[in-house]
């Protein structure tokens, strides 16, 4: 159990059977008065935000969340296969759980899975991953903007912009919380 | 941590402070800060020291020397406060303490106008005050002219809140609703006094002859901070002796220990009218030295050694 005097920014707790991460939280106390634990929060689940006051005798119980290493595995009907790397036990997130990670997934690569008891909740990927460029442009030599970008597509079909040196077949880094080009990779 | 230039703001608030004090005939005292009993209130939270307390004000010590003889006294010191962590709130901070003999709460408000201004006048290079004098913060301007304003704490809550006062006790939101819909509206313009609270908010406070419902104290805002309480002193032992018989029950709830501090309730026999008052030194500091977190002025924040 958690008291509310643990409350602080980042710490995920349990409500109405439901997993919360607390986003802002903000401690205060009137003159003489009863401790406010001023506290917002998102369901880890839905998503939503949530606001709320807590006093210093209210408790919080722990979510069971347990991140596990996993592979992904394919993709079939909007089903996307992951394996436990160590247990092997296969389970299957859909689309909309993926969200914009899909951007990024490719054969094998592996992946932090979350799981809140049995029920896998949310995905985390690696920071960076190396993608293939599908779709480009060709590099015009002697091209004198040379600080401009063009866009290309990746093994994902994901679309972003690059530098203009970076051709088809290339191998490029991208940084998974932004969405943006990082260096080119030499294989 | 502090840089050389706002430690230097700080120390010469702390020696313009002093001397405000001292021209005003106060004597300075320094008591102890660990002690075996303290006074016993349910939302303060001590820690222990080897079995004894880190003093969470030094109110008892400063009313024993009161109640020896002394008129005026002042106290710059270091409280600690369990569980006080926030934007706002350090779990040890300084304390400005003063109490003065023949004097009620009314007296302490306009003391308190004139240390700021004095404090604003005659320390210079103040980054939170403007060229006129006025403290500058989050991007607004109030004005340190005399006299400030004054809100009993019944029009605050008819003024800023859906239900009144005594409503909002009986429901449990008092706090709640003065934090959240009051307190963040209050000294703006100039600073605040919030008066007159009802009597079970203010167990050290004296009853208001006229009407035995609420009790003399008040506090003072500043751009919706609370920086001081002061109240006229309820020196009735017997009267002090039921408040703490009820705080204390409310403190062995929360599986606390707490006895009676008898040596207190003696010295209150000797004490007469007297007014006192606790100021947050670093709430202060903060609004003068143009900061708005609290770990912008202490002078070593202590979480980095951790």
């Amino acid at each position: 159990m958690y008291s509310a005097s643990d409350l602080r920014k980042g710490l995920k707790i349990q409500i109405d059977g439901e997993p919360y991460i607390i986003t802002d939280f903000q401690f205060s106390k009137p003159g003489k008065g009863q401790a406010l634990y001023r506290t917002k929060m998102r369901n880890m689940i839905s998503g939503n935000q949530f606001s709320n006051t807590y006093r210093s005798n209210d408790k919080f119980e722990k979510p069971d969340l347990e991140e596990r290493t996993m592979q992904f595995l394919y993709a079939q009907d909007g089903e996307y296969h992951f394996m436990d790397t160590t247990s092997y036990e296969q389970i299957f997130l859909s689309e909309e759980q993926l969200g914009d990670n899909l951007n990024y997934l490719v054969d094998n690569m592996e992946v932090q899975v979350l799981f809140f008891g049995e029920r896998p909740i949310d995905v985390s990927l690696p920071t960076f991953v190396n993608l293939e460029v599908t779709v480009a442009d060709p590099w015009v030599k002697g091209d004198t903007s040379g600080t401009d970008t063009k866009p290309v597509t990746v093994e994902t079909g994901f679309q972003l912009q690059v530098p203009p040196f970076v051709e088809q077949g290339d191998k490029i880094q991208i940084d998974t919380r932004t969405g943006t080009y990082m260096t080119r990779v030499k294989e | 941590m502090s840089t050389p230039h706002s430690l230097r703001q700080r120390s010469m608030l702390l020696q313009a402070i002093r001397s405000f004090f001292f021209n005003r005939d106060y004597i300075e005292v320094d008591t102890p800060i660990r002690l075996p009993v303290l006074l016993p209130e349910a939302h303060i939270q001590p820690f222990t020291s080897d079995g004894w307390f880190l003093q969470t004000s030094p109110e008892l010590c400063m009313k024993m020397l009161l109640a020896g003889g002394c008129e005026q006294i002042f106290q710059l010191c270091h409280c600690f406060r369990k569980e006080e962590s926030g934007c706002y709130h350090q779990t040890e901070f300084t304390m400005l303490e003063w109490y003065h003999r023949g004097w009620d709460y009314t007296d302490l408000m306009s003391e308190c106008e004139d240390l700021f201004n004095i404090l604003a006048s005659r320390v210079s290079g103040l980054n939170g005050l403007n060229a006129k004098g006025d403290i500058v913060y989050k991007g607004r301007t109030i004005s340190l002219g005399k006299p400030w304003s004054r809100l009993s704490l019944r029009d605050a809550f008819v003024h800023f809140a859906d239900i009144t006062a005594d409503e909002a006790i009986a429901k449990d939101r008092f706090e709640e609703i003065l934090v959240e819909e009051i307190e963040p509206h209050l000294g703006w313009e100039r600073p605040v006094f919030l008066y007159d609270y009802p009597v079970q908010l203010a167990s050290l406070a004296k009853v208001k002859d006229d009407s035995p419902d609420l009790a003399e104290r008040f506090e003072l805002y500043i751009g919706g901070l609370e920086l001081a309480n002061g109240f006229s002193e309820l020196v009735d032992a017997a009267v002090q002796r039921e408040r703490f018989v009820q705080e204390m029950g409310a403190i062995r709830q929360l599986d606390r220990d707490v006895r009676m501090p008898e040596q207190f309730l003696q010295a209150l026999e000797r004490l007469g009218d007297t007014a006192g008052i606790a100021l947050g030194v670093d709430r202060v500091m903060m609004l003068l030295l143009g900061k708005e977190k609290l770990t912008e002025i202490l002078p070593i924040d202590v979480r980095i050694m951790q």
